[in-house]
């Protein structure tokens, strides 16, 4: 295979193992080891993308996560992702990628017109273009989002599986670079358990670009045996291919773990493609290294600049050379050391420096391997055509840089290499709330670990190596390893023993230039170049200029309006420029101007892993009732009530679901019916006070309820509106039964908890839960009683056994509790037993009911024959602003037996007002239409709406037991206008002319 | 995420409790004599301090029980949690305020 740019030898890979993959319908050959972009650089292919903004064609910039530029749409179909960095995909064989953001391909895109027009495409275009007539976003919308945006999300469900995990160490090390090992190894050591996480998939960080010796050998072997000493360690824990997204509060941490995407979509078997890892950690070193800082300069986007380390890190850890001529842009001395690998590798290397007379060691050595040097200038101008740098203009800096003098000349080359020293990662830090400080002599931001931080008070860091600003290997290896044994001894191990003894070579620095916008033959962002300062967003100093023009001076403000950093590498290669720029601008320093929040996560997440294994099946739990078994087999078509799945109705023969309703609800009126009345919230109340307590919940008087006696009740909130309502049965002294709404249960269990812990811990009651504890059957309908007597021999005539009372019989040889009550009207049972036994009580009335068709029915049903009769639903016909007033409830309510929750609530005067909303029943013309619920009440009805609304429905059926539709609603000054007619303008346009009625359709 | 502590079981996740506001908010004993403005400061009114809180916890997926948390709003560092009934923690208001 013709990999062109493929070294003899070099680089982590096996050489052995070649692998196929395609890049935009062409195949190419690359190893294992490379990621795609390497694999790509190695086959001369660095035309990646087009820009988000102008559809300027982009290359590779960096190796790493940082990269801006090279995003791709990663596999195909249900697989593919978008956005992905070419620089962290590990190829794998088959592997299939495409560019992204440009049509009809990368080499011609129209959508690169933008760049010819790019004077009409300002900072806040967007903003200021498309904000007026409101009415036509939507008509813009869609054109904007066609043309702007990045790659394609997929539009299958994500075959792949992901999963979640927790950890808990005494010491996360992130960042497996020099810094991080030795702190692992120092903590790993002293017997900490350690977790070491590392985003790429070998450890050793910088070290990887380098070739430096550590202690006499090469850094490969230094890294093998730190490694295996860390393996040999039980309680290290090493995690490559992990990202650290996030960093919260009390050293909770988010790490990413791409599990096997590594092996290829097709690959994955039975482990998950991703892993999410949540970590508690007591103490945190941050050792995340530093990110190469670009130089700004005239049209620094084309494709073949790149940042300087990267092409080290090409020619080291892939063994690519990415380039045969190459020109050096920087202002520090850092850039040389790839310069001297390059030159090794075989390139021709020329160093453009902007400083004055760089000096010192390195540049003694650059000049002895031949490297040509022009100081004290800077490339004003790029040749780019069909796809290549053919050369770079030359002009010599005046005094103090801001602009050039002199005439041009040309370089030849092919590849830009670019450095403007080192950006500390303190992503991580800044996070987790951390104060961040300012080194003017390093020209960055680092954490500020030494000063106390009211904010961060809570997430104990170390922050050591270059995230720190300590760029010597030396100074890495020492302070992570000190790091290490610090943050052990934080968590108490004792660490006096453990020592690291550490030798290398390491040439000094001469100092940096600080000057990162370079000038060239135009005014910045007056002429033709443009110079990026962010090149994923399209973002040029001239924008900032703009912002800050217009205004927009405070660095929250040009963020947004100039979209720095927003982009989906949160502009990692960008933001210490743009604040350059701006402080510039301003005429102050950059800890002046101020950073912007870092905020997770790191890197972008895919939803599958925060997802995990939480979807389909296991979305949600479901709730079962004992008897759902029988539901299944009889055909239940289910209602979600809470978690609960209740049956909804039970359809015979493909019955609709209206034609179901209507007959369940005529069965039980006229002979029987059977509810699954289970869900219903239970709770068991023991001891002295239970009575006191009650009469607390509810409105009305508990005081002398007797032994077997039940009572209904409304439970009010402080405000005095309704939120519960339910049946509770005095089952001895001293022991109740509650029971809630099926959706209120936990909030009812709650409230009496907090009231009974909080308020009157004296108070001796004891509420235990027992919703799940019993089964109850709902026996309802003018045949029930005559059923139950074929199913016990305990009397339960009228007498024996009268409405609103609860007996313990045996049903069917089952011990139960029966309570006569009835939220249909019709003489009704509900027959509870222990849950296990709730199937076989079930299937026995069922049985014993068959001479007299008794029938199965669903919530539905419920719900229309509670209405018949006017019964509320709590939460249908109330929504937390209704009082038992309100629903004509008064009689409830009771004035003589002292307070209860919301009881001082009724005579504020919003509560005690005149025409408040009330329940009443709604009665429509024409007695075959339903309403929708939810539907509007007018008095005056208008050809469009607004219209004043006096009120809405809240439940509204076809009744077969009434021969007609009933509605109920709540409706301004409701109980002194029954009689009146009014109008229901519906969504389609129509309306309907009803007449509100009592809320009662059927009285017995 | 917090680590809060439960008074009853340890140091334990945010995740297994949930929060019921501020605390210390008697219910008033004599509620008929209380003017609407009393009444209405009772059930309405809440302090939203920025810095230190006095709240209210339960611990809903451990115990169950009800406590009482000393937490800065604005670091969100917790000083210490008590239970119902107990005297809150002394704390320097001085190291909050800043």
């Amino acid at each position: 295979m013709n990999q062109k740019n493929r070294l003899e030898q070099g680089g982590r890979l096996n050489r052995t193992k070649p692998i196929r993959f395609w890049y935009d319908n062409k195949g190419y050959e690359g190893y294992a080891g490379d990621t795609l972009a390497s694999a790509l650089l190695a086959n001369g292919v660095n035309l990646i993308g087009r820009s988000f903004k102008y559809h300027r064609p982009r290359g590779i910039f960096s190796a790493g996560s940082e990269e801006p530029n090279a995003l791709v749409q990663l596999e195909k179909g249900a697989y593919t992702e978008p956005n992905r960095r070419a620089t962290e995909v590990e190829l794998y064989e088959g592997l299939t990628a495409c560019s992204q953001n440009c049509w009809p391909s990368v080499n011609f895109d129209i959508g690169a017109i933008n760049s010819v027009l790019s004077r009409l495409f300002p900072a806040g275009f967007y903003y200021k273009t498309f904000m007026w007539p409101q009415s036509l976003w939507m008509t813009y919308e869609k054109f904007i989002r066609k043309a702007a945006g990045l790659g394609v999300s997929p539009m299958e469900p994500d075959p792949d599986s992901y999963d979640k995990t927790y950890a808990h160490c005494d010491v996360l090390v992130v960042g497996g670079g020099p810094a991080g090992i030795q702190a692992t190894l120092a903590a790993g050591k002293v017997g900490a358990r350690v977790m070491l996480v590392d985003e790429k998939n070998v450890f050793g960080g910088s070290l990887l670009s380098d070739n430096v010796e550590i202690n006499g050998i090469s850094t490969q072997e230094w890294i093998d045996q730190q490694l295996n000493e860390l393996r040999k360690l039980e309680n290290v824990t090493l995690l490559n291919r992990t990202t650290l997204t996030g960093y919260y509060d009390y050293n909770f941490l988010v790490a990413n773990q791409r599990v096997n995407e590594h092996l290829g979509s097709n690959q994955s078997g039975n482990a998950p493609k991703e892993r999410l890892w949540k970590i508690r950690a007591k103490q945190v070193v941050l050792a995340t290294g530093a990110i190469e800082r670009p130089l700004v300069f005239a049209d620094n986007d084309r494709p073949g600049v790149m940042l300087a380390n990267a092409i080290r890190t090409y020619i080291h850890r892939f063994g690519v050379l990415p380039g045969k001529e190459i020109t050096i842009l920087t202002n520090n001395d850092s850039a040389y050391y790839t310069a001297l690998d390059a030159t090794e590798a075989g390139a021709k290397v020329v160093i453009v420096d902007i400083r004055h007379n760089p000096g010192g060691e390195l540049f003694e050595k650059a000049e002895q391997a031949g490297i040509k040097f022009i100081t004290n200038s800077t490339i004003t101008g790029i040749d780019y055509a069909k796809g290549k740098i053919r050369q770079v203009e030359i002009m010599q800096l005046d005094g103090d840089g801001q602009g050039v003098t002199g005439s041009k000349s040309q370089l030849p080359c092919d590849l830009v290499g670019v450095s403007g020293g080192w950006t500390p990662t303190v992503h991580l830090y800044s996070q987790a709330k951390g104060k961040l400080k300012f080194l003017d002599d390093k020209h960055c931001f680092v954490a500020d670990t030494e000063t106390p931080n009211k904010l961060n008070q809570n997430n104990p860091s170390f922050s050591v190596g270059a995230c720190h600003a300590n760029y010597g290997l030396r100074d890495c290896l020492i302070k992570g390893f000190d790091a290490g044994k610090s943050a052990a001894q934080a968590v108490g191990f004792e660490t006096t023993e453990i020592t690291s003894e550490i030798s290398c070579n390491e040439p000094e620095s001469a100092p940096i230039r600080p000057l990162w916008i370079l000038p060239c033959d135009h005014p910045v962002g007056k002429g033709k170049k443009k110079h990026f300062h962010e090149l994923h967003n399209d973002s040029t100093v001239a924008d900032i200029e703009l912002a800050a023009r217009e205004g927009f001076e405070s660095v929250e403000h040009v963020k947004r309006y100039t979209t720095t950093g927003m982009g989906t590498d949160q502009g990692k290669t960008s933001n210490l420029n743009a604040l350059s720029v701006l402080s510039n601008l301003r005429n102050t320093s950059i800890p002046a101007v101020g950073t912007t929040t870092f905020r997770p996560p790191f890197t972008p997440l895919t939803l599958g892993s925060i997802v995990g294994q939480e979807r389909r099946e296991l979305f949600l739990q479901k709730r079962k009732t004992a008897m759902h078994p029988w539901h299944d087999r009889n055909g239940a078509v289910y209602e979600d009530v809470g978690d609960w799945k209740r049956p909804f109705y039970f359809p015979t023969h493909n019955e609709s679901m209206h034609d179901a309703v209507q007959r369940e609800c005529l069965a039980v009126r006229n002979s029987s019916g059977l509810l699954d009345a289970s869900t219903l919230g239970k709770i068991d109340l023991q001891g002295r006070d239970v009575s006191k307590l009650l009469n607390l919940l509810y409105t009305n008087a508990w005081s002398k309820l007797a032994p077997g006696k039940c009572r209904y009740g409304l439970m009010l909130n402080e405000h005095g509106m309704v939120f519960d309502d339910g049946v509770t049965t005095c089952l001895k002294e001293n022991h109740y039964h509650m029971t809630t709404t099926s959706g209120g249960a936990a909030r009812v269990m709650s409230w009496v908890e907090e009231w009974l812990q909080t308020e009157w811990p004296d108070m001796e009651v004891y509420a235990t839960s027992v919703t799940e504890q019993w089964a109850v059957a709902s026996l309802n309908g003018p045949n029930s009683r005559k059923i139950l007597e074929k199913l016990t021999d305990h009397p339960i005539d009228d007498e024996s056994f009268p409405f609103m009372s609860m007996r313990e019989m045996n049903i069917a040889d089952i011990p139960a509790r029966v309570f006569r009550i009835s939220f249909t009207g019709e003489l009704a049972f509900e027959i509870n037993v222990p849950a296990r036994y709730g199937l076989a009580l079930w299937e026995a009335v069922i049985q014993a009911g068959k001479e007299f068709d008794i029938t199965p029915y669903g919530t539905e049903a419920m719900h229309v024959l509670r209405a018949e009769r006017g019964f509320i639903i709590v939460g249908q016909d109330t929504d937390g602003t209704v009082t038992p007033m309100d629903l004509g409830m008064d009689w409830i309510v009771s004035k003589k037996k002292g307070d209860f929750f919301g009881r001082r609530s009724f005579v504020r005067s919003d509560t005690a007002r005149e025409r408040r909303k009330r329940l009443v029943g709604i009665l429509t013309e024409d007695p075959n239409i339903v309403l929708p619920e939810g539907a509007h009440l007018v008095e005056k009805l208008k050809d469009k709406p607004p219209m004043d609304m006096i009120g809405h429905i809240t439940s509204s059926y076809m009744s077969p037991n009434v021969g007609r539709s009933i509605a109920m609603a709540l409706v301004k000054d409701g109980f002194n206008r029954k009689g009146q007619s009014f109008h229901v303008p519906l969504i389609d346009g129509s309306s309907q002319k009803v007449t509100l009625t009592d809320p009662v359709f059927i009285d017995t | 995420m917090l680590i809060i502590e439960c008074p009853w079981c340890g140091k334990r996740d945010q995740t297994e409790f949930s929060c019921h506001g501020e605390a210390h908010i008697a219910r008033p004993l004599n509620t008929e004599e209380l003017s609407e403005e009393e009444w209405g400061d009772y059930v309405f009114f809440r302090k939203n301090p920025k810095g230190l809180h006095y709240e209210r916890w339960v611990h809903a997926h451990g115990c169950r029980r009800w406590f009482n948390v000393a937490r800065n709003t604005l670091s969100d560092h917790i000083h210490g949690s008590y239970k119902p009934g107990e005297t809150p923690p002394t704390i320097d208001t001085q190291e909050v305020s800043q």
